[in-house]
């Protein structure tokens, strides 16, 4: 019952996309070629409340996948092709992460994944990441913001893994076993995204009068979204009471230390901006978005949302 | 009770899981097919349950190495085509993979195939310090063994290499970089 793309013999020797289809378990959409938990221990530890590791897990899984998405728009499009290649490198990372946190989740609490029609062969983590509305996604703001200039590119992820590492040191002695492996790793991955961003939001801000300015327009431009990576959910603050995730308000003194190594070695003030408001004091994690997120998941969703059942 | 068909016969436990971990041991890597698996120390484990069902225990380098799909394919046939009736892979998180289960035959094929073998790999425990400088790394050039290289990115081809250039032979070269 699957739509399936196929191509005959005769035509294969024709074809330049015939050899990727000789090995059918790429990791796509809809290949369904293995579970990406298969043998970890998924249980859940005693005393913990499964749907709050599961709503927590998604909250990071959907940072994940968002920052994943708009640090993967940059490909083909920065101003080097070293730093292209760098781009997706971060951006591919990032999805490894989300693809582990969203199976997480969908593993402790099946019910937050969304019903498909029978024979849909798309996994867990992908009715997570496609079939989801932007009112259900959990990520913080910062990551959903329409992508602006490489100055703009520097400070997102400067930003995102200054914090996310802070919070990851902390999980990897979560009670969790998946969610402290997955930190266990990304912590290696991350501390490289850091380091990338930092090296050149220093180069920019000591570069020429066109970078350094076009930085400090970019770090006033994200700044007012800097605070809300430090409010505690109630998912956050429960999650990190039974043991399993982080408050990020408990890291955000280290967050900041690191920070201000960055800005003292570019010369650049802390920005004097306001942060900005929630909706009804509604933010990211309460599933209150912008509009950008939107456009992005209708980008993003419309070819799984077209054919629930497809498989390529 | 008589047997209604022919069975062979049972062949040792011991010498059942000796040939499974040499045939999965064998197995290359699909983006560096000059290192097998068990060089990359991604194979983690191969046991044999039973008279014939093997359990491949694999480590992801990346979270998101698009790879692991591959090596569990290959895997699996390998495996199957030396006559194992059920193969079964599962992956293992914890711990993490390290470029230090990099084996010396795996950091010899690197080199000779024009790769830089990664150095020891930094803690990965207790608060990771911020390095504003690049990553100072003493790395020879994998064609003409000059010292004198520089570091152009510290993002490569795949997620785990980072791209260097001989100041020297002014070759370009990859570099597995230490996780």
């Amino acid at each position: 019952m699957t739509e399936h793309v196929h191509t005959s013999p005769e035509d294969e020797h024709e074809s330049a996309y015939s050899g990727l289809l000789v090995n059918d378990a790429h990791w796509a959409f809809g290949t369904d070629f293995e579970d990406p938990l298969a043998g970890v221990d998924t249980t859940i530890p005693e005393g913990i409340d499964a749907p709050t590791l599961a709503a927590y897990a998604l909250m990071l899984g959907d940072d994940s996948l968002v920052m994943s998405h708009r640090i993967a728009e940059w490909t083909s499009n920065a101003p080097e092709l070293e730093d292209d290649i760098a781009l997706s490198n971060i951006a591919l990372d990032l999805l490894g992460q989300a693809r582990l946190l969203l199976a997480r989740a969908a593993k402790a609490d099946e019910s937050i994944v969304p019903a498909l029609p029978d024979g849909s062969p798309a996994p867990p983590e992908d009715a997570l990441a496609f079939f989801r509305e932007a009112h259900e996604f959990r990520n913080v703001r910062l990551a959903e913001v329409v992508n602006g200039d490489f100055a703009e590119a520097t400070v997102r992820v400067l930003l995102f893994s200054v914090w996310r590492l802070a919070v990851w040191e902390q999980l990897r002695t979560s009670r969790d076993h998946v969610l402290a492996a997955v930190a266990a790793k990304g912590v290696k991955e991350l501390a490289y995204h850091r380091d990338y961003a930092a090296r050149w939001f220093v180069t920019l801000a000591q570069g020429t009068d066109e970078s350094r300015s076009r930085l400090l327009a970019a770090l006033d431009a994200l700044w007012p979204l800097w605070p809300e990576l430090f409010d505690t959910h109630p998912v956050e603050a429960a999650a990190a009471g039974s043991g399993v995730g982080v408050d990020p308000a408990t890291v955000r003194e280290s967050a900041e230390a690191v920070l201000d190594q960055v800005l003292a070695a570019a010369d650049v003030p802390r920005p004097e901006v306001a942060r900005r408001a929630g909706v009804l004091g509604r933010t990211g994690r309460d599933g209150m978005h912008g509009e950008p997120l939107s456009r992005m998941l209708a980008e993003m969703q419309s070819v799984a949302r077209a054919h629930p059942k497809g498989l390529w | 009770m008589t047997p209604t068909r022919a069975t062979r016969a049972p062949r040792s436990p011991r010498r059942q899981a000796a040939r499974a971990r040499a045939v999965a041991s064998a197995v290359t890597d699909p983006e560096l097919p000059m290192l097998t698996l068990a060089d990359l120390g991604v194979l983690r484990g191969v046991d044999v349950v039973g008279d014939s069902h093997v359990v491949v225990e694999i480590t992801p380098t990346y979270s998101g190495c698009p790879a692991m799909a591959a090596m569990r394919d290959d895997l699996v046939r390998e495996l199957t085509g030396a006559g194992f009736d059920r193969v079964e892979v599962r992956v293992s998180l914890d711990p993490a993979w390290t470029t230090d289960w990099i084996t010396p035959d795996g950091r010899a094929a690197l080199a000779a195939a024009g790769i830089s073998p990664p150095g020891p790999a930094p803690s990965s425990t207790g608060p990771i310090p911020l390095t504003l400088l690049p990553t100072a790394r003493q790395v020879r050039c994998p064609q003409c063994d000059s010292p004198a290289t520089e570091l152009v990115s510290e993002f490569g081809s795949t997620a785990c290499k980072a791209q260097y250039r001989c100041s020297c032979c002014l070759e370009p070269f990859d570099h597995v970089k230490e996780i």
